[in-house]
């Protein structure tokens, strides 16, 4: 279904090598900070957690790294929601490694925000009260089983294309979570499309299912790309600043070039009937997601918002007594 | 608490430092390591630190804490040079 190789795993390992080569490059150090700071990111090197950095740096970092770490947190749930419905016990296996791994790439996001200095408790106060976000496909609500095989091949494909380049990113300790999460990541888009392929080569209701959830998804995950470049607030700094390397049009124009090939496969159809070979672009024509919808979720007033909230405040006061418990053991422990 | 994670990935090679995770106490955190840091058998041993515990050099004094040893080539072999017909050396 993707051939013997893997493009984008390729770029992880590049990104890997290159993480290496360029640590090899010496950079000058004067008494300036500013000057060093730019010389280091200019040379392809990594910003490490004490190296002096600009305020607004540090600051976008924390903001986009929580923000990454309260969607594999957030996205557990709309998953989590089959794992008890999976049809085998095979799925039901896969589903809960899957899961697991999203908490497992929200704790390794979280560790490296806390590099910036910002404690772990803010940082789940912060979503729990809503000052930050997470990424708004989660707040779609899964129908039927069939979704969990759009959730692995769209929603997780478009994540895998979003943070492939983010290995790259001039943060070290980012850029070293972002390489393990994705090739992680490699096996949860697998799953849903051979979910997805099953279905579309079963009964007809079995392939309708899978028709119905392709529908549903596409422009979510379309949108999960951002606002398009012409209203996206903070991408000329992240740009220079090698935190993002690509914009969110070019992420989206990837995504709907590699998923053309990929549904022909499932022979399943994209809900876009104005998709369509652009031979002087060289890429694929499409209808943009209703980015009103999406400015909407993102403010809370998605299909699922304040479920995902409630669910995840009731989760954390449930696991109060737990962490009392452990901190007491730790403690008289400690004394003995 | 903050914990540092250091993994062994197979036999004969050193731990390594692979991220940090909170736990309240060593016991607690050794098994969320597990959890966290290898779920794909990245390792066969596990170290956690308590980071509090962890003194490390500050990046700002880079250059003078390290300079001894950029004036040193005498350590290195390359320095030397070996006379014409000298074998095994």
């Amino acid at each position: 279904m993707y051939g013997s190789d893997f493009p984008l795993l390729d770029e992880v390992d590049s990104a890997e090598r290159e993480l290496h080569e360029a640590a090899g490059r010496s950079v000058e150090r004067g008494t300036d900070l500013q000057r060093y700071f730019d010389d280091v990111i200019a040379a392809d090197q990594k910003i490490e957690p004490r190296d002096w950095m600009p305020d607004a740096y540090r600051k976008t970092l924390i903001r986009q790294i929580a923000q990454h770490a309260h969607s594999e947190i957030i996205g557990m749930q709309p998953e989590g929601n089959w794992i008890t419905r999976a049809p085998s016990l095979k799925r039901k296996a896969i589903l809960l490694a899957k899961v697991q791994d999203e908490a497992g790439h929200g704790l390794y996001l979280y560790a490296a925000a806390e590099t910036l200095g910002i404690h772990r408790d803010e940082l789940v106060e912060l979503l729990l009260n809503g000052r930050q976000k997470y990424s708004s496909i989660f707040n779609y609500p899964t129908l039927t089983w069939a979704d969990m095989g759009a959730i692995g091949w769209l929603v997780d494909g478009a994540a895998i294309v979003n943070q492939v380049p983010l290995c790259r990113c001039s943060y070290g300790p980012y850029a070293r979570a972002m390489i393990r999460i994705c090739k992680e990541e490699s096996f949860h888009q697998r799953q849903g499309y051979e979910i997805l392929h099953i279905l579309a080569h079963g009964t007809p209701g079995q392939r309708e299912l899978a028709q119905d959830a392709v529908n549903r998804w596409w422009y979510p995950s379309l949108a999960m790309f951002g606002p398009p470049d012409t209203e996206s607030t903070h991408s000329e700094q992240s740009m220079a600043w090698k935190i993002k390397r690509f914009s969110n049009d070019e992420l989206r124009q990837r995504f709907v070039d590699m998923c053309v090939q990929q549904a022909s496969v499932l022979t399943l159809e994209i809900p876009d009937p104005d998709l369509r070979w652009n031979d002087e672009r060289g890429h694929y024509d499409y209808t943009q997601p209703d980015y009103g919808e999406l400015m909407r979720v993102i403010k809370g007033d998605g299909p699922c918002n304040r479920q995902r909230m409630a669910h995840r405040r009731a989760a954390h006061d449930d696991g109060t007594w737990v962490r009392e418990a452990a901190a007491a053991h730790a403690k008289r422990k400690a004394a003995a | 608490m903050l914990w540092e994670v250091f993994i062994r990935p197979r036999r004969g090679l050193s731990h390594t430092h692979v991220g940090s995770l909170h736990a309240p106490d060593a016991e607690m955190a050794l098994r969320n390591a597990r959890d966290v840091y290898t779920r794909r058998q990245e390792g066969v041993s596990i170290w956690v630190i308590p980071a509090s515990a962890i003194s490390a050099s500050s990046p700002d004094e880079k250059d003078s804490f390290f300079d001894p040893a950029a004036d040193k080539v005498y350590r290195h072999p390359t320095f030397y040079e070996v006379p014409e017909g000298a074998a095994h050396i």
